[in-house]
Formats: structure tokens, C-alpha cells, sequence
């Protein structure tokens, strides 16, 4: 019985949001406000179990971790905001937060994003094996083999070109910078197609379960 | 046969065979470039691991902290193998290790190892890379925010999509609509929601001098707390603290798609004249693009998520690409400290240029050992 009523609340639920591809409407309000409203209260009560009971008040109160004390202190200071006259203590930690990470950031965003990057772009431009290849068993596969090394180095290359600020995009080093631009949007082309399939699997999944699940229909 | 009520020859068959033959040169040594609490244990392989029998299956590590104590089997390695790491070691205490070949039966004399204690490092010798390119940015950046600072002018490139956002907050003003600002879906812990609460900084003084309601959902709390701040800083300093409403900066919901819902129902209802979008974006980007694009506000977003650009570029008017997001704050306010610090990080760019097109042809010619140089540990 539990079940057939959590299906018909998800179903109808599900009708009342895609009601908004029509337009703004009171279902869509109501469904709208049930969702911000239990998600907020669920992400509440989550945090305290799966982030505050077991990272900071049971290894302090329960295992004596004292060192704990430094975040319920800028803890206890950022809920100051709470109160008017004392909300200038919560600038402390808010700053606390935004320096260490930016700090934080700066090393795993150095090894990931630039580092890392540049060791898998050192590759030989002319892979003799895959030329060898191509001329043997000239074919569409063969040929994007032989020219896959190039292409990465050029368009890694390009692509860090156009993200420079302090230099105008003039001469050569615009052409340069617009060849990467070509990179970035084919890159993001492929990206697009890629992601809309997924979407449309998520609406087909949605569509079953209204004609599955709920009405029998398939 | 019968011995003792037992059948010896049906026994034999289990473990007639002799032990396999042992390993051989046990070393144990503490593991490098870690945060102790670890040894690695290695050996050669017993004379009998070899592809054709299963004379060896397995090889059984013990440890013990005396030579002539108890050892206690503390893992096992497969057939094959030469290694294992020992990850529940006290730093300081001596260890010693004995390796015995395995079939599940019958195990091979033991071959031990000399004490060993395990000990934390100070530095991670293969982070060198790491160290010298950190030193090398900051270097950089500091220099430049040097000379910025004693007045040289730095050249900032124009960039479409931050030329609009004066335009668009003015657009809104004419339409007597507010402006919306979207931060993102990430906390604070995430350096594009540090370079969005800067950015909407500069987009709260224009909407303050205009004298134009700016509303900001958030999906953090912490984000609330930081454009509250922000917002409030921007205000005072156009001379407007009057007007700033903390209440038009709120928090909605963690849940990724219950925020795009209170955001796609508050766009309906507010009817934005200029919405923008910066920071980390999901799933929910082309839910928010769209909607945003059916009330007929002019959009901006920026956004370093790869996967998502493609949904702005379609759907906003003007999209800031990855790294045009984190230069945004130095080219809207010109301020020489963040003007100076991009074009250091420009500067990094330029070596990091040089260093790919010089390893692609050292590499090209045979000079593999570019490749190990760059190794981030």
C-alpha cells in the first residue's frame, strides 16, 4: 500500500514540475516549494549526522580531541552573524575559509590542471609506427592515428595562447590564439552531444516511470 | 595405509609434495616520501614461483619486533609478486619481517629482514617539480604585482563578456527589473566560488550606484555569508548602505536540483532584467540558462567546468571561458595588486608554453627524461 502511494506522490509529483514547461502555475509553485523546503531540511539533518556529530563533536566531546576547539570556535563565530551587533566576528572565519583554500587550491590546481597537463602533452609529434601504418592500410582510422599527436600538441598549445590577458590578439599571435579558439569550440561541440545524450537517457528514465511504474502502460 | 586410524596415502596426496623452495634477500626499509606509519617489505621470488605449477600460491609477510619473538602474519602477496607495503607500523619502533612461500599448505623456511622503523619525511623529494614551479608563480606574480603597484600600466586584453557586465546592469536599470546573480553550486571551498563572490563584489557597486535590486540565491550556506558580506562592503563604498537587504541574498536549498527549481520559480517571478551566472555549475546549468533565456534577460556566465561551458555558450548572451572567469576580478577593477598578479600568471603561462614546445621536440628526438622531470610525485 506504502508503495503504491510513493508512486502516485512521485508521479503526480513528476507531472506537477513538468507543468513548467507550460508556465509558471500553482502546481509547479507547490511542487516547487515542497522540494526547496524537504531538500533544505534533509541537507540539514544530513549535515549534522554525516558531518558535524562525527568530525567534530564526537572526537571532541567523546574521544577528547582537543584541537577541535579551533573550528567550534570559528564555528560558534560564524553563527554570530545571527546577531546584529556581534555579525562582524563572522568576517574572522569567512576569512579563514576563503585564504586557506585559495592557498589549498593553488598547489592542486598547479599539479592538476597545468603540470600534469603539460607531462601528457610530451609526446612525439611524428609517431613513426602509426605513419607506417597509415601508408600500409591508408584508411579514415589510420589516418586520425597518425595525426592524433600532432593535433593534441597544436591545440594544447593554441588553446593556453588564447587565455593570455596581457598581450593583444594581433599578427601571428591572434592567429595562434584563434586556432585555439577553433579547438576550444569543436572541444565544446563534442562536449554538448555528448552531454545531451545523458540528459535525454535522465527524461527517458522519467518518461518509464510514469508509464512503467505508474500507469502500466509498458 | 592405515596410521593410527588415519589414511596416510590419501593425506600425502594433499601434502606429500615438499614446501616450496624459499624466498630469497628479504629488505625491509622505511617507505619514502610519506607520513611514516609504513615499510616496504621486498624479496626475491622463491626458486619454485613460476608460471607452469602452482607450487607457490601465495607469499605470507609476519612481523615482529624482536628478532627471536612471536611473528605475527600481518598480510599476504600472490604468486609473483616481490612487494608489500606495510601501512600499520609505529614510527620509531624496529621491525622485523619474515617472508614464507606459500601453496596454502605447506609454507617454505622462513627468509627474514634486518630491524627497520618507519619515519615521516619532510620532503616529498618527487614533488620537487611542484616545489620549483609554486616558487617560480609566486615569484612571478609577486613581481609583477611590484610593478603594477609602483605605477607601471599593465595591458589587459579586452574580453567581451566582462565588457557587457556594465551593460547589462544598466540594461536592467533602464527596465526598472533587478538583477540576479547565481554563485555557483559549490561552497566556498572551491576557488571559482572565490572568483564569482569577488566578481558579484563589482556587479553589487554598479547595481548600488544605479540604485537596482540585486537578488542572490544560494545553494551554501557559507556562500550566503560571503556575498552577504560582499554585497554589503559594495554598498557601503558606492555610499548606499542604505539600500542594501541581506533578505535579498538567501539561502535556498544544498540539493542541486531544488535549487534550480527555487531559481528557475524566483526568475519567473522576479523577472530579472540581467542574470548572471558564475561560478561552479552541474547538471543545472541549461536548467537556469533556459529558463533565464525565456524571461528575456541578457545572460552572462562564466564558468571553468568543462562540460558545462557548451550549455552557456548556447543559452546566455555571453559566456566567460575557464580561465576569463578568474581574470575577471583583475579586469574589472584594474586594481594593480590583481592586475599585477595576472599578468604574473600569464608569465607562467608563457614558460609553461616554452616547456611544451621544447619537450615536444626533445621528446620527438629520443630526450625521454624531460618526462620524469615534470613528475608531480
Amino acid at each position: 500500500m506504502m508503495e503504491i502511494i510513493g508512486i502516485w506522490m512521485a508521479a503526480l509529483l513528476t507531472l506537477c514540475i513538468l507543468s513548467f514547461l507550460y508556465k509558471d502555475n500553482p502546481f509547479y509553485k507547490f511542487a516547487e516549494h515542497l522540494f526547496v523546503g524537504l531538500s533544505a531540511a534533509y541537507w540539514a539533518v544530513y549535515s549534522y549526522f554525516n558531518i558535524l556529530y562525527p568530525n567534530l563533536i564526537q572526537p571532541l566531546f567523546g574521544h577528547g580531541q582537543l584541537l577541535l576547539i579551533i573550528p567550534l570556535v570559528l564555528g560558534i563565530m560564524m553563527v554570530m552573524r545571527l546577531f546584529p551587533k556581534v555579525g562582524w566576528v563572522s568576517r574572522w572565519p569567512l576569512a579563514f575559509i576563503v585564504g586557506s583554500y585559495s592557498g589549498y587550491n593553488l598547489i592542486t590546481y598547479l599539479q592538476s590542471n597545468a603540470l600534469e597537463q603539460v607531462r601528457a602533452t610530451l609526446v612525439p609529434v611524428i609517431q613513426i609506427e602509426s605513419w607506417k601504418n597509415l601508408f600500409t592500410n591508408p584508411g579514415v582510422m589510420t589516418f586520425l592515428n597518425a595525426i592524433a599527436a600532432p593535433v593534441v600538441v597544436v591545440g594544447v598549445t593554441t588553446g593556453v595562447i588564447y587565455f593570455f590577458f596581457s598581450k593583444e590578439h594581433k599578427g601571428v599571435f591572434g592567429g595562434f590564439a584563434r586556432i585555439g579558439v577553433w579547438f576550444l569550440m569543436i572541444a565544446f561541440g563534442a562536449s554538448f552531444g555528448y552531454t545531451v545524450m545523458a540528459r535525454i537517457s535522465l527524461l527517458i528514465g522519467r518518461m518509464y516511470f510514469l508509464l512503467h511504474n505508474w500507469l502500466h502502460l509498458i | 595405509m592405515l596410521v593410527a586410524g588415519i589414511n596416510v596415502e590419501a593425506f600425502e596426496v594433499l601434502s606429500s609434495s615438499e614446501p616450496p623452495v624459499s624466498p630469497t634477500e628479504v629488505l625491509a626499509k622505511d617507505k619514502p616520501n610519506d607520513a611514516g606509519g609504513s615499510i616496504i617489505v621486498t624479496w626475491r621470488k622463491s626458486d619454485d614461483d613460476v608460471e607452469e605449477n602452482e607450487l607457490v600460491k601465495e607469499y605470507l609477510v609476519f612481523r615482529s619486533s624482536a628478532l627471536d619473538g612471536e611473528f605475527e602474519l600481518i598480510g599476504t602477496a600472490n604468486k609473483g609478486f616481490e612487494k608489500f607495503v606495510d601501512g600499520t607500523t609505529i614510527d620509531g619502533t624496529q621491525y622485523y619481517y619474515m617472508v614464507k612461500a606459500s601453496d596454502r599448505v605447506l609454507h617454505s623456511p622462513p627468509a627474514t629482514s634486518e630491524a627497520v622503523s618507519s619515519s615521516a619525511q619532510w620532503f616529498h623529494s618527487g614533488r620537487i617539480s611542484m616545489l620549483v614551479a609554486t616558487v617560480m608563480i609566486c615569484f612571478l606574480i609577486l613581481w609583477f604585482i611590484r610593478k603594477a603597484k609602483k605605477g607601471k600600466e599593465l595591458y589587459i586584453r579586452p574580453i567581451a563578456g566582462l565588457e557587457a557586465v556594465d551593460d547589462a546592469v544598466g540594461r536592467a536599470t533602464e527596465m526598472g527589473k533587478p538583477i540576479m546573480y547565481i554563485p555557483g553550486i559549490a561552497d566556498m571551498d572551491d576557488i571559482q566560488t572565490i572568483a564569482s563572490v569577488i566578481i558579484l563584489g563589482r556587479v553589487a557597486r554598479k547595481a548600488a550606484q544605479y540604485e537596482t535590486s540585486l537578488l542572490v540565491p544560494c545553494c551554501r550556506s557559507i556562500v550566503m555569508s560571503a556575498a552577504q558580506e560582499t554585497v554589503k562592503e559594495a554598498y557601503i563604498s558606492a555610499g548606499r548602505s542604505d539600500a542594501y537587504d541581506a533578505d535579498k541574498i538567501r539561502y535556498l536549498t544544498d540539493d542541486q536540483f531544488g535549487y534550480a527549481a527555487g531559481v528557475d520559480g524566483m526568475m519567473l517571478r522576479e523577472k530579472p532584467g540581467a542574470i548572471f551566472y558564475m561560478g561552479t555549475f552541474y547538471a543545472e546549468s541549461l536548467i537556469l540558462a533556459e529558463t533565464g533565456h525565456s524571461t528575456g534577460a541578457i545572460q552572462i556566465a562564466g564558468t571553468a567546468m568543462p562540460s558545462q561551458l557548451p550549455f552557456f555558450i548556447t543559452a546566455c548572451d555571453y559566456t566567460l571561458i575557464g580561465e576569463e572567469l578568474f581574470a575577471a576580478s583583475a579586469y574589472l577593477s584594474k586594481e594593480p595588486l590583481l592586475l599585477g598578479s595576472l599578468k604574473g600568471q600569464d608569465m607562467g603561462k608563457a614558460i609553461i608554453i616554452a616547456i611544451l614546445v621544447g619537450g615536444v621536440i626533445l621528446v620527438s628526438l629520443g630526450f625521454t627524461k624531460i618526462i620524469a622531470w615534470l613528475a608531480t610525485g
